[in-house]
């Protein structure tokens, strides 16, 4: 993998190295220069199989990373592409021209964090949300307990308790 | 050779890519199928539009089981995400509890023992033939032969019963954790568990007679639901599917794990790449996880510990990184990638099931031209789990 690596370095500009096993790499690359390091990888290194995509939502660092996982089955090695993108303008490239299948995990992350990825197909169809229409579930700011309580009514008779304080009065009563 | 029908009096794409279809000519309808209908695997529905009993378009709806499993993941610690993981994919459930332990044992440095190794290899191949029981039933029973279903239902809880033995429950068993697994076999288990397996070798000799050499179940499988080989990894294609393509893909021997270089076997394979060829390797693949089953009780070890001693769970903080572990299920390469930031929560969980895969981009892309009769047949060759899909 490393020779892998010192090769890809000599045609492309890579960021951060990340060796986690023997056959599992993770590099950190510019959003311009994904493309054409993936279909270099596709189509000259053998990564043909787009395990998943997914991303990361670094809120602290005002960043989402998107991960490109890709296998070359004959080798049996691993390559994780990783992205950052300015999570206040999250826009990246589709790369639904490469793999087919990669239109559905852009429609997901589209939906679940916000991520547009322009021109990939049935993009804004809704995936699983049917009329949301506050922050994406999936990024870290979305409070999914104020959600509820915004969106849900208690049912009639239902408490909340304090669960330190319903502890003590239900073990010592008489100091309640 | 894949059907070639003739498009002529079909829709064209118009400029956008998309099918030109003029719902008000009366040429075409649109109808729903699912989410509730019962040639439907689980809760998903497919939008097809037809024109006579053919299909031009289909889409795939999904959402009706949505739980929101990877967000819950993050708000958990990570011994707490044990219930959730075991309930991302209801019928094989192992994997998941496999693949995450693994992802957190990796970033963790934990080693297991031995002896927990083979326990988690014989659970995988029971749950591999549990799902695969399942998968006969569904598919004999889209093509209408109900009884199919009801004999595998029976000797799947037979298989049930060894789980219960095993674990103390049925369908979640929770079984499998960080460093290791809860408890060594029960006294007796081997010899239930062949008693067990030979009831199975026994009613796959009835399913043959009635299912796979039957001749309308022949008429309406050879040939239909064909996947070309040039789709395996565009589609991101694997397990069965890419097997009964004639690529002998199976994670067990490419990428080996647990003690699998220690058992002797070599992936089915199929070369027709129809629903027929699919149904046939599942079962190959069904009595080979006999015959691992088997191999494993001769060789496992029966001595020494299941566990290794793990931090206090309830304060476990994992360092920074990530990583992605994979395994072969029962329809293809399931993977965790797990991100950590040092605290005791899991930053990110991502599970990489293949149904999401087969049924969504694929199935949409195979529904076309297909007889409307024979999509549930179809949608049930790809072995899909909603549960899966909808995380």
């Amino acid at each position: 993998m490393r020779e892998l690596y010192q090769r890809l370095q000599s045609l492309f500009v890579l960021g951060e190295l990340t060796e986690q096993r023997a056959n599992l790499f993770f590099i950190t690359v510019d959003k311009d220069r994904l493309r054409p390091l993936l279909t270099h990888l596709r189509d000259r290194e053998g990564f043909s199989h787009l395990v998943l995509l997914t991303a990361v939502d670094w809120l602290e660092d005002g960043q989402f990373q998107l991960t490109y996982l890709l296998c070359d089955r004959l080798s049996r090695r691993d390559l994780g592409l990783r992205v950052m993108l300015d999570r206040a303008n999250p826009v990246m490239e589709s790369i639904h021209d490469l793999w087919p299948t990669a239109a559905t995990y852009q429609r997901e992350l589209r939906e679940m964090f916000g991520i547009d990825f322009p021109g990939s197909p049935r993009l804004h169809e809704e995936f699983i949300l049917e009329g949301w229409n506050t922050t994406p579930p999936y990024r870290r700011d979305f409070d999914t307990l104020e959600y509820a309580r915004s969106q849900y009514a208690e049912r009639a008779g239902r408490e909340t308790r304090d669960p330190e304080t319903h502890m003590r009065a239900q073990l010592y009563p008489e100091k309640h | 050779m894949a059907y070639q029908p003739d498009r002529s009096q079909y829709p064209q794409p118009g400029p956008d890519g998309k099918l030109d279809i003029d719902l008000t000519s009366g040429k075409y309808l649109k109808l729903w199928q699912g989410p509730n209908h019962p040639g439907i695997t689980g809760n998903m529905s497919v939008e097809l539009t037809v024109c006579g009993d053919e299909v031009v378009e289909g889409k795939t709806h999904v959402g009706y089981l949505h739980r929101g499993f990877e967000k819950l993941m993050e708000r958990r610690t990570f011994i707490q995400c044990f219930p959730i993981v075991c309930r991302i994919c209801v019928p094989e459930p192992d994997f998941n509890e496999y693949c995450y332990a693994a992802a957190v044992e990796e970033l963790a440095g934990i080693e297991i023992p031995e002896q927990a190794r083979w326990i988690r290899t014989l659970i995988l191949e029971m749950g591999r033939i549990n799902s695969y029981l399942m998968y006969l039933g569904g598919q004999a029973g889209a093509l209408g032969q109900g009884v199919i279903g009801q004999w595998t239902t029976y000797v799947r809880d037979l298989m049930l019963d060894r789980f219960e033995e095993m674990t103390g429950a049925r369908i979640y068993h929770m079984f499998i954790l960080p460093g290791g697994v809860r408890d060594t076999l029960p006294e007796g288990f081997d010899g239930r568990m062949e008693e067990t397996l030979q009831e199975i070798e026994s009613t796959l000799a009835d399913v043959d007679k009635v299912m796979f050499h039957n001749a309308v179940f022949k008429k309406r499988t050879i040939g239909v639901g064909y996947v070309d080989p040039a789709l395996l990894d565009q589609y991101g294609i694997t397990g069965p599917v890419a097997r009964a393509m004639g690529f002998p893909r199976d994670v067990r021997k490419d990428d080996p794990y647990l003690v699998y270089p220690e058992l002797d076997f070599e992936p089915v394979v199929g070369k027709d790449s129809d629903i027929y060829t699919r149904a046939d390797v599942r079962r190959r693949d069904l009595l080979m996880s006999v015959d691992l089953i088997r191999q494993i009780l001769a060789k496992m070890p029966r001595m020494g510990p299941v566990m290794s001693p793990l931090p206090n769970v309830l304060h476990w903080q994992i360092p920074h990184g990530e990583t992605y572990v994979r395994g072969e299920c029962s329809r293809g390469e399931y993977g965790y990638y797990l991100v950590t930031d040092g605290s005791g929560y899991p930053r990110r969980v991502n599970v990489r099931g293949p149904s999401y895969t087969h049924a969504m981009a694929l199935l949409e892309r195979l529904i076309v031209n297909c007889n409307i009769s024979d999509v549930a047949a179809l949608l049930v060759s790809l072995h899909t789990y909603p549960p899966e899909i909808e995380r």
